[in-house]
């Protein structure tokens, strides 16, 4: 990518671009391809550029919700301030870190969860039998369930009263006395890691899916000639051969577990126990009010997600495709 | 029977237990919605694993609440205009960007992609000052405004991917016969993007149905509410009494047209997914 004529010059063959280049018919599509990007840039400015330049900037402001306009210039006393010999702030606030951590602890569980259950149900469903096209439809519909649906069920489902799992775990004999899934703090995190393990198992199967059926059969023929046994082959071939897909499957779920806010919301909705970065943001701007010092850990969390984003570009610009 | 044939039997039955698990697992907690969604308020404390008896009050009393019902028509309005909107502006950049080979398409593409990864929760005070200011706070054109944040990156890059496949002779044709790229898009790749189309806007359906975080924060009357808020509020005498019953069904209500949807365009949504993220 450095000058559009070396860019150009191999291309030339195949695209007929090239050759009108500098042309009237070249110009004129140029200036029409910027002409249709204008409608959806414009549209991108305004509900992402634009707000999430204003987040950065209250993020240093004393603002409240129902006075954005008037918010005043208070540098980074949202993040850190000095204050009759202590430090205040958001960096000094443990309810905040005790949400990083949780959000970490969330991601890292669930989406290891994820791609462990979602390799296998992929392996299930890359086999023949009969009827593979219904259950490839009936694991696709935790996928397609609201969140807010899907937390609501599991809720009624964990319920410590009336909850069929606990019905369930109690007449096999595993526990003795109901367990209080969501309300307590030691097993919440649990419920909630198991709602999203459970709606997005179907995703990561899907996307491990296509890349299996992509595969190369000779290589399976020549080891099932040479008698290697299935479990080394899929260590020394399968495994290999799809991680390219994997990763792709666990950044995009990684970004997303990051900024989980929905089945937490529903499941346990403010417990210290269980709050995200996202939910502590959002309680500060809209329950407290505080717009200042929520924009302070909504940017926390961009920064946060920014940086695995460019991790991610810098580690995987060959497999986006985008500079071909 | 020999060794053989009983090691090949055991793993058969195995794999097909195996199946049946997963099957048991993905679909049991809808089951069990419906189930209780169905059951009389009685009965709800009972732990049952099928119906001995079908009643509709929890449906009858959700569909006679003015509330729901118009939640339900909110979520749809909205729903439908985020997918035309998505593919309007959609089409024309992915012609852009599938097609025509200009200084700062790769830019265009990581600003793209860069904002499909966005936490929500980042740009929601600067979005909530955007839309008081444009007077659409507790307005479903508010909703559909902002949801073009998370619908819009994601059309863009499937139709782009779908765009870059199709065979350049057709283009070609169309420069030598003087056709202007605006005719070039609506009458050359129009008719041949469809199925793409079709995929895509029934992600962003999808996508724009279920959304949550911008639905709660951004309305505040019930009648402005979508579909997964007024679920998420429905609530009982107390943090402890809440009506199971009537969430339920409100539970399976929203879910079951996205079921049927699923079931018919399986093999759409499954080629839309891998498009958008194993290409994107």
């Amino acid at each position: 990518m450095t000058t559009p004529a070396t860019q150009g010059a191999p291309r030339a063959v195949r695209s007929p671009q090239a050759g009108y280049r500098g042309t009237k018919v070249r110009r004129q599509r140029v200036r029409a391809a910027w002409l249709f990007l204008l409608p959806m840039l414009v549209a991108l400015a305004l509900v992402a550029g634009w707000p999430l330049l204003r987040t950065f900037y209250f993020s240093f402001t004393d603002a409240s919700l129902s006075d954005t306009a008037g918010a005043a210039f208070i540098g980074i006393e949202n993040y850190l301030v000095f204050e009759d010999g202590a430090w205040y702030g958001l960096l000094t606030d443990p309810v905040w870190w005790t949400s990083v951590w949780n959000t970490l602890y969330f991601s890292i569980v669930s989406v290891s969860l994820e791609v462990v259950f979602g390799i296998i149900v992929a392996l299930l469903l890359n086999a023949e039998f009969k009827g593979r096209m219904l259950v490839r439809a009936a694991v696709l519909i935790p996928w397609a369930i609201p969140t807010i649906v899907s937390a609501k069920m599991w809720a009624w489902m964990l319920n410590d009263q009336f909850g069929i799992i606990n019905h369930l775990l109690m007449a096999v004999g595993i526990i003795d006395s109901p367990i209080a899934w969501t309300a307590s703090a030691s097993y919440s995190m649990w419920a909630v890691i198991m709602v999203d393990v459970w709606k997005t198992i179907p995703f990561v199967a899907l996307l491990v899916l296509a890349a299996l059926q992509m595969l190369p059969k000779d290589c399976y023929e020549a080891a099932e000639v040479d008698g290697i046994h299935p479990v080394r082959v899929f260590f020394r071939v399968t495994l290999p051969l799809i991680t390219p897909a994997l990763l792709v499957a666990v950044i995009f779920r990684l970004l997303d577990a990051l900024r989980v806010f929905d089945v937490i919301y529903v499941l346990t909705s403010n417990s210290t126990s269980t709050m995200t970065m996202s939910i502590y943001a959002r309680q500060q701007l809209v329950e407290f009010q505080d717009v200042g010092y929520g924009s302070a850990a909504s940017t926390m969390l961009f920064l946060i997600i920014a940086l695995a984003v460019v991790i991610y570009l810098y580690l995987g610009r060959r497999q986006l495709g985008v500079d071909q | 029977m020999n060794q053989y044939q009983l090691t090949k039997l055991a793993k058969r039955v195995g794999f097909y237990a195996l199946i049946a698990v997963v099957m048991v697992y993905a679909i049991f907690p809808f089951y069990y919605a419906v189930i209780t969604s169905l059951k009389p308020s009685s009965e709800l404390f009972r732990v049952d694993f099928w119906l001995s008896t079908v009643d509709f009050g929890n449906y009858v009393h959700i569909f006679t609440q003015k509330s729901f019902v118009r939640a339900i028509i909110n979520s749809i309005v909205i729903s439908l205009s985020v997918v035309f909107i998505a593919l309007l502006l959609g089409i024309t950049a992915s012609y852009a960007l599938g097609r025509v080979r200009f200084r700062g398409r790769t830019t265009v593409m990581l600003v793209i992609l860069g904002v499909s990864m966005f936490p929500q929760v980042a740009v929601l005070s600067g979005l909530f000052e955007v839309i008081r200011g444009l007077g659409l706070y507790n307005n479903p054109a508010g909703l559909i405004l902002s949801y073009t944040i998370f619908t819009l990156p994601f059309t863009v890059w499937v139709l782009t991917t779908f765009m870059k496949q199709l065979p350049l002779e057709l283009e070609e044709a169309a420069i030598m016969d003087g056709a202007t790229p605006w005719v070039t898009i609506t009458k050359v790749f129009l008719p041949l993007m469809w199925p793409a189309m079709a995929t895509t806007g029934l992600l962003a359906f999808i996508a724009a149905w279920n959304e949550f975080l911008f639905a709660l924060t951004f309305t505040l009357t019930d009648d402005q509410r979508t579909v997964p808020v007024a679920i998420a509020l429905i609530s009982g005498g107390s943090q402890h009494e809440l009506p199971w019953g009537p969430i339920m069904a409100a539970s399976v209500t929203v879910t079951v047209p996205l079921v049927i949807l699923v079931m018919i365009f399986q093999k759409r949504i499954v080629s839309g997914l891998t498009a958008g993220a194993v290409k994107g």
